[in-house]
């Protein structure tokens, strides 16, 4: 910060050089919200109409050179980003620029000196920061609030509600259960989502001894799905009926995966299919071979394209964010409870903000929209 | 211990990635960059434990001659031929890897991917119903959609149906599908937020 | 008729797979090629590689593999005619396992019937794993992920990719995919190193992201074969999707007589019990 300042003694200076005789100027800066290895530059026309060829960039760290090319371009531009890796912060960089026009060349005074450096905060993106800043509040504020002991309702989602029924089914049926935590790795959302409801589902297999069938696409995701039916096993008292085979690898390819799962279906004919997590074009190949298998299917994902899919074919289907709502559904835990809360009311102040934005721009304001872009 | 150990570096990663999005400086990129680094490395070695679990698995039915157990040979026999042909060095201009790749695993793929027009063509059979009124909405809607996105349906209804296709494409389904997205969005933001706040430990069996 | 229409809301999956079958065999045996209206997302790619002067460069992400290969590869096959065409040059990759050998004989195919030189006209980086991690580290140096290039040439060595850093030195990215590295391209790279990204998508995963194209997160949307063929319509030149479009087109009525004979039967059941 202070370097910037030193430096701005000089810079007035270049600035007041003697111009060309149309007052032609080439002006650096650091460019801003950036990691500090570019300068933008931008310059005026040489004369009023005069047509550029090109124009040729030359940078230095002297105000007396020498000059280095940096960039030829073309007659029309009137900016240039030079972007290099090669530029050291806090080093002062000069410029000068060349205009290729018919009469010759015309030479820019020089610009600098200019000092890159990188920033710790993206003005560009306030906005999101705001957002986040309040959502994180809200939701805090709201955990607090349960667990304060206030009761917070959440609607009934009829696909968690019929996961004892399903289970119940197939133990009646002495059939397995399929359990696919979708085909997509750990750390996604609808991963994590997947895994709680299979800790719910492995805990009632467990309990009813029925047999829970697990494969995976990613061994990131079986290794974790292996832990969480152990640790279920545990919670419900049978260690011994936990079978680590049946949850494994079988490819990370879509569609051999499908296959596989697909020829498991027919063989296996589980009385129940659980696909939950995050699913592509296998879904309706999968949901419909589960159906000919004359298998009870929930479905849940967060992938909207996937979802009619389901719907037409399976008998529950958790759609978006139904999906992440089940674990804090099924666990009736304020905590959880209240991060869903807190995820209401932020949507019902996206709503508002929406509503203020299109009545702002159906009167011709863009006030709302300016106040909400984000720059990169 | 256990439990905290976890929960810590859950919370330091996820703070410091968050962080990082909104700092441009150089130092916050290299965190960046190196957890990236770590993702891929932790990445390739899960493969190693995935095809220890997928021998073990097809190894076991064999022992035990479970049903259809002749398929597991196919499949342990894929694997290491595979394997085997990615590093036998090519002795012509296409080796035996892209023999295997151009002539089984490209049909293969190709005809799984294809099932998909035969199960539409059945489940569409099946579930369009015109049961109630929003059925025969979403009936009406799919007819549109279907025949508006290909040229016999532009030539028997002289763009009538690419219109109403391209209408409901970029409006209803626009609209729809801006407001699942800002539900999904705030839905993972939340548990985002549980999962850094050490609330949701379901990814670590619960503990 | 009631016994007839009660058979047919029961009627046998395989009868129509087999139907579907019929469908797509006969036009393939007699191709007919109806025009195809070309729609304004489509036309925004087209101008997008249209608007590349002479020595340009973009890179052309091509995530898929032999699966989706009927409804991608018309499209990635006009693609790069259309920048040869324009004398731009192109850097390939691929970030779906499956795809790579593919996705390698595609660029050869193109670049031998063109007569395009490699590391001259054209580059292809291959596969790394990790699709997202990938896109973000090419944001600071293409070389971090890709130190050499699908042959095991070291980057520098050829002069396509000698003064390439990351994405500033592209014109656009152009990302023909059809998984969800289409998510990552737009949120780890458009919108953190802010570049002119444009997409081909499957027909099915096209609905998904007409709400980026609504926002300019993406410059336009090449939908599936329908895409391909209207490209192809705007290009003048090949006619593989326009054909096959023909082929959809049977498809899709039969999948409309299907829900049409499957609701007569329906309301027919239905009056039954009533």
């Amino acid at each position: 910060m202070l370097r910037s300042w030193l430096y701005l003694g000089p810079l007035l200076f270049a600035l007041s050089l003697p111009r060309g005789a149309y007052g032609q100027t080439l002006t650096a800066a650091d460019t801003p919200n950036d990691h500090g290895k570019s300068i933008t530059l931008s310059w005026t026309n040489p004369g009023p109409g005069t047509h550029v060829d090109q124009f040729n960039l030359f940078r230095s760290i002297s105000s007396i050179g020498p000059f280095e090319s940096t960039a030829v371009l073309k007659g029309e531009a009137h900016e240039y980003v030079d972007a290099c890796e090669d530029l050291t912060n806090g080093t002062p960089y000069y410029y000068k620029i060349i205009a290729r026009i018919e009469s010759g060349d015309f030479e820019y005074p020089v610009a600098g000196p200019v000092v890159p450096e990188g920033q710790w905060f993206h003005t560009g993106k306030t906005v999101v920061l705001v957002f986040a800043v309040a959502f994180s509040f809200l939701v805090l504020l709201m955990i607090q609030r349960a667990r304060e002991g206030r009761e917070l309702y959440v609607r009934p989602i009829a696909g968690i509600d019929a996961v004892d029924e399903a289970i119940g089914r197939a133990t009646e049926m002495g059939r397995p259960i399929l359990f696919i935590p979708g085909i997509s790795e750990a750390s996604e959302v609808a991963t994590i989502a997947a895994f709680t409801i299979l800790g719910r589902v492995a805990q009632r297999t467990a309990e009813y001894q029925t047999r829970l069938v697990v494969p995976n696409v990613y061994a990131t995701v079986m290794i974790i799905a292996q832990e969480v039916v152990k640790s279920a096993y545990l919670n419900a008292g049978r260690p011994d009926a936990y079978d680590e085979k049946d949850i494994f690898y079988v490819t990370s390819e879509q569609f051999p995966f499908t296959a596989a799962v697909n020829g498991l279906m027919l063989r296996e004919k589980p009385a129940t299919n659980f696909y939950l997590g995050k699913f592509y074009a296998e879904s309706l190949i999968l949901a419909e071979t589960g159906f000919q298998a004359g298998s009870m299917q929930i479905a849940g994902t967060d992938e909207l394209t996937q979802i009619p899919f389901f719907v037409a074919a399976c008998d529950y289907t958790l759609m978006g964010e139904e999906l992440y709502a089940a674990s804090a559904y099924l666990s009736k835990d304020p905590l959880q409870l209240g991060t869903l809360k807190g995820q209401d009311i932020a949507k019902l102040i996206i709503v508002l903000v929406l509503l203020l934005g299109i009545i702002a721009t159906t009167f011709g304001s863009d006030i709302v929209t300016k106040l909400l872009s984000i720059r990169l | 211990m256990k439990k905290q150990l976890p929960v810590f570096l859950t919370f330091i990663c996820a703070f410091l990635l968050t962080v990082q999005y909104f700092v441009p400086h150089r130092s916050f990129e290299q965190i960046y960059e190196v957890s990236n680094i770590w993702l891929q490395i932790i990445g390739v070695f899960s493969i190693f434990l995935g095809i220890t679990s997928l021998v073990t698995m097809h190894v076991r039915k064999i022992r035990h001659r479970q049903r259809q157990w002749q398929y597991s040979f196919i499949t342990l026999g894929g694997l290491f031929a595979m394997v085997a042909a990615g590093l036998i060095p090519a002795l012509e201009q296409r080796g035996s890897y892209e023999w295997l790749y151009d002539h089984i695993l490209n049909p293969i793929s190709a005809t799984m991917f294809s099932l998909l027009a035969f199960f539409i063509a059945s489940a569409a059979f099946r579930a369009f119903r015109a049961r109630s009124a929003i059925a025969t909405i979403l009936l009406l809607a799919a007819v549109f959609v279907m025949l508006g996105r290909v040229p016999l349906g532009d030539r028997m209804s002289h763009g009538l149906f690419p219109a109403i296709a391209d209408w409901l494409l970029n409006v209803p389904n626009v609209a729809a599908k801006r407001a699942i997205l800002i539900g999904v969005g705030l839905g993972e933001a939340s548990m985002a937020l549980r999962v850094m706040l050490g609330i949701e430990r379901s990814y670590m069996a619960g503990e | 008729m009631r016994g007839f229409l009660a058979k047919v809301s029961q009627l046998d999956r395989r009868v129509i797979f087999l139907l579907m079958a019929v469908a797509v065999i006969i036009p393939l045996l007699f191709p007919a090629k109806l025009s195809v209206k070309v729609t304004p997302e489509s036309k925004k790619v087209f101008d997008l590689v249209e608007s590349l002067q002479p020595g340009d460069l973009f890179l052309l992400d091509m995530d898929y593999g032999p699966d989706t290969m009927a409804e991608l590869e018309p499209m990635t096959y006009a693609i790069m005619r259309h920048a040869h065409r324009r004398g731009a040059r192109l850097i390939c990759m691929c970030l779906a396992a499956t795809g790579v050998s593919l996705i390698e004989s595609e660029i050869r195919t193109v670049a031998e019937e063109r007569g395009m030189e490699y590391g001259r006209d054209y580059g292809y980086l291959g596969y790394r794993p990790y699709p997202a991690a990938v896109i973000l580290s090419m944001g600071q140096d293409i070389r971090q992920s890709f130190p050499i290039d699908y042959y095991g040439t070291r980057l520098d060595s050829l002069p396509i990719f000698r003064n390439v850093k990351n994405y500033r030195d592209f014109k656009f990215v152009l990302s023909v995919n059809a998984t969800s590295g289409v998510d990552a391209w737009i949120m780890y790279g458009k919108e953190r190193y802010n570049f002119p990204l444009a997409i081909g998508v499957t027909a099915v995963m096209a609905a998904d992201y007409y709400n980026y194209l609504q926002s300019g997160q993406i410059v336009g949307i090449l939908g599936g074969l329908k895409g391909a063929a209207e490209y192809e319509t705007l290009l003048g030149e090949g006619e593989r999707a326009t054909i096959w479009m023909n082929i959809q087109s049977i498809c899709h009525l039969l999948i409309v007589v299907l829900i049409i004979i499957g609701n007569i039967a329906f309301m027919a059941g239905k009056k039954d019990q009533s």
